[in-house]
C-alpha cells in the first residue's frame, strides 16, 4: 500500500491554536490532573476510616494556603472536565458538531466552570 | 502485491489500540455514570467542608452515601485508567517506557480503588 503520499497531520509548532482545539487539549490536561488528584480522595477516605486523630491532622494538611489553592484548582478542573465531558457525549450523538454550536458550547463550558467553582468556594470561604 | 486476505479479516482487531470499540464504549459508559456521581461528590464536599469528624463519619456511614461513594471511586479509577491509557498511547513513543507506564497506571488505579473501597466499607460497617 502506498503510504508516503498521504497528507501529514499539522505539526503542533506550525498549527495555529483554535478555540476548539485549545479546549480539546484542556480536556486531556484536566483529565490527567484529576487522575493525580484522586490521591486526595484516597487520603481523605483512609484518614476518615483510621480515626479522629488521623482525620484532624489530614484536615490540617488540607487547610494550608498552598493546599487550598490546589483544591480550588482541582474544583475548577473537575467542573471543566465534567461539563466538557457532557459536551463530548452530546457530540457522540452527532449533534452540535457545526463550528458555531461547537464554539458557543465551548464558551458555555468555560464560563460555567468558573461560575460553579466561584459558587462552591464562595459558599465555603 | 495483491492481498490474499479478506479486507474485513485484515481490519478486525487492528484499530490504533489493537482492539475494537470496547475501549470507546467503556469510556462513555463510565463517563455517563460519573455525571450524577460527580454531582453527588460536590454535594458531599459542600456538606462536609467545615464539618467535624463525627459528622463526616456519619455521612459516609449511611448506606446510601456509602453506596454512592463505592460507585464513585470504582467508576472514577476505571475512567481515569482508560483516559490515562489513551494519553500514554498517544504521547509515549518508546515501547518499553510505554508498557511500563501502562502497567504502573493500571496497578495504581486498582490499588487506589481497592484502598478507597475498603476505607468506605470500614466506615459503613463500623458506624
Amino acid at each position: 500500500m502506498e503510504t508516503n503520499q498521504r497528507p501529514l497531520s499539522p505539526h503542533l509548532q506550525i498549527y495555529r491554536p483554535q478555540w476548539t482545539s485549545v479546549l480539546s487539549i484542556l480536556h486531556r490536561v484536566t483529565g490527567v490532573l484529576l487522575s493525580i488528584g484522586t490521591v486526595l480522595m484516597v487520603v481523605w477516605l483512609v484518614a476518615l476510616a483510621q480515626g479522629e486523630q488521623a482525620y484532624e491532622s489530614m484536615i490540617g494538611l488540607m487547610s494550608t494556603p498552598l493546599m487550598l489553592i490546589a483544591l480550588v484548582g482541582w474544583t475548577l478542573a473537575l467542573f471543566y472536565h465534567l461539563l466538557n465531558g457532557i459536551r463530548h457525549l452530546l457530540w457522540d450523538t452527532g449533534t452540535m458538531l457545526e463550528l458555531k454550536p461547537a464554539r458557543a458550547s465551548g464558551w458555555m463550558v468555560v464560563i460555567l466552570a468558573f461560575v460553579l467553582t466561584a459558587v462552591v468556594w464562595g459558599g465555603l470561604l | 502485491m495483491k492481498a490474499l486476505r479478506n479486507p474485513l479479516e485484515r481490519a478486525i482487531n487492528h484499530g490504533s489500540a489493537g482492539s475494537g470499540v470496547h475501549h470507546w464504549w467503556a469510556q462513555r459508559f463510565s463517563a455517563i455514570l460519573l455525571v450524577p456521581l460527580t454531582i453527588w461528590l460536590i454535594w458531599t464536599l459542600a456538606v462536609l467542608v467545615g464539618a467535624d469528624y463525627t459528622a463526616a463519619r456519619n455521612w459516609i456511614a449511611s448506606p446510601w452515601n456509602a453506596s454512592m461513594a463505592v460507585l464513585l471511586v470504582g467508576s472514577t479509577f476505571y475512567h481515569a485508567r482508560l483516559g490515562m491509557q489513551v494519553v500514554i498511547e498517544d504521547y509515549v513513543h518508546q515501547r518499553a517506557v510505554e508498557v511500563a507506564l501502562q502497567v504502573l497506571v493500571a496497578a495504581a488505579a486498582l490499588v487506589g480503588a481497592i484502598v478507597s473501597m475498603v476505607a468506605i466499607l470500614k466506615v459503613a460497617f463500623t458506624g
